[in-house]
């Protein structure tokens, strides 16, 4: 049986590579992906504490709702990411500035 | 055997997803990321919720990575390109300091856990105790749909809400029109 320090390391793993991607690449759909891995590193804490909670699943059942938002949200940001391509030309998050102070 | 495997996924899953970020072709970068999500759902597995890895491979690998592949075949190919390093702001940082403060989370992250070990939280202690954990015999399917319809039947509907109003917001934010 795998303790949950394991899961929680490997989930540590993945949220950093996720937080790397989202300040270090400069094409807003790498940085969708990396916000796909912090949420999927999320997911697996999760799921490991759930397997403590035999009486309601509370674990499981919220990873699942975890998927369900996250999948509604790359819908949604994919829209975004193709509108802002359209009027800005780029998808560099450096170079859409028009709201800065 | 068991831990064998759990380290088997775990190195997969890990390592393409570094790999993915220093990748700079961004369609292989976005194949890796299947990759990613495949082990990740066998990380699930070994979490005994098989239920919840099935969703996963359904719902991302189905759903999300084809939706991210669409939107690359239907726009324009100046969406693939990673862009040079030019002139530095704020959000983009140089890639050295993104590193650092990764690294540094990832340090931060891991000595927590290492030191939380000692300080297991008291319901899971009380639960081992009282044997109520998850077995790899249990039925974990019929469990969750009935926990889903009873207990959690107020944040199913709420998903469910959220879900469509994602949608409509989505199809709404991809019309063929000059305004937005």
């Amino acid at each position: 049986m795998i303790t949950l320090t394991h899961f929680l390391i490997v989930s540590a793993c993945l949220f950093s590579t996720g937080l790397y991607a989202v300040l270090a690449r400069r094409n807003a759909i790498l940085v969708l992906v990396g916000i796909e891995l912090m949420i999927n590193a999320a997911i697996l804490n999760l799921v490991a504490f759930g397997r403590y909670d035999k009486a309601l699943y509370g674990g499981q059942v919220f990873a699942l709702f975890a998927i369900v938002l996250a999948a509604a949200g790359v819908a949604v940001a994919l829209a975004i990411i193709l509108n802002v391509y359209k009027y800005y030309k780029t998808v560099d998050p450096e170079d859409i500035r028009n709201l800065k102070d | 055997m068991e831990t064998l495997l759990f380290y088997l996924f775990s190195v997969v899953a890990v390592g393409s997803a570094i790999l993915l970020v220093s990748m700079k072709n961004i369609v292989r970068a976005l194949f890796l990321f299947f990759v990613v999500l495949f082990s990740v759902a066998g990380l699930y597995v070994f979490a005994l919720a098989d239920f919840v890895a099935i969703t996963q491979i359904l719902v991302y690998v189905g759903g999300v990575l084809v939706l991210m592949l669409f939107a690359f075949m239907l726009s324009n190919k100046e969406l693939l390109n990673q862009l040079q390093n030019g002139t530095s702001h704020f959000f983009a940082l140089p890639v050295w300091q993104a590193l650092f403060i990764a690294v540094s989370f990832l340090a931060v992250l891991v000595y927590t856990m290492v030191q939380a070990t000692a300080y297991e939280p008291e319901w899971i202690t009380a639960s081992r105790d009282a044997g109520a954990i998850i077995r790899p015999t249990d039925n974990t399917v019929q469990h969750l749909g009935v926990h889903l319809m009873t207990h959690y039947l107020l944040p199913f509907e709420v998903v469910s809400v959220l879900l469509m109003m994602a949608l409509i917001g989505a199809a709404h934010l991809t019309r063929k029109e000059d305004r937005i």
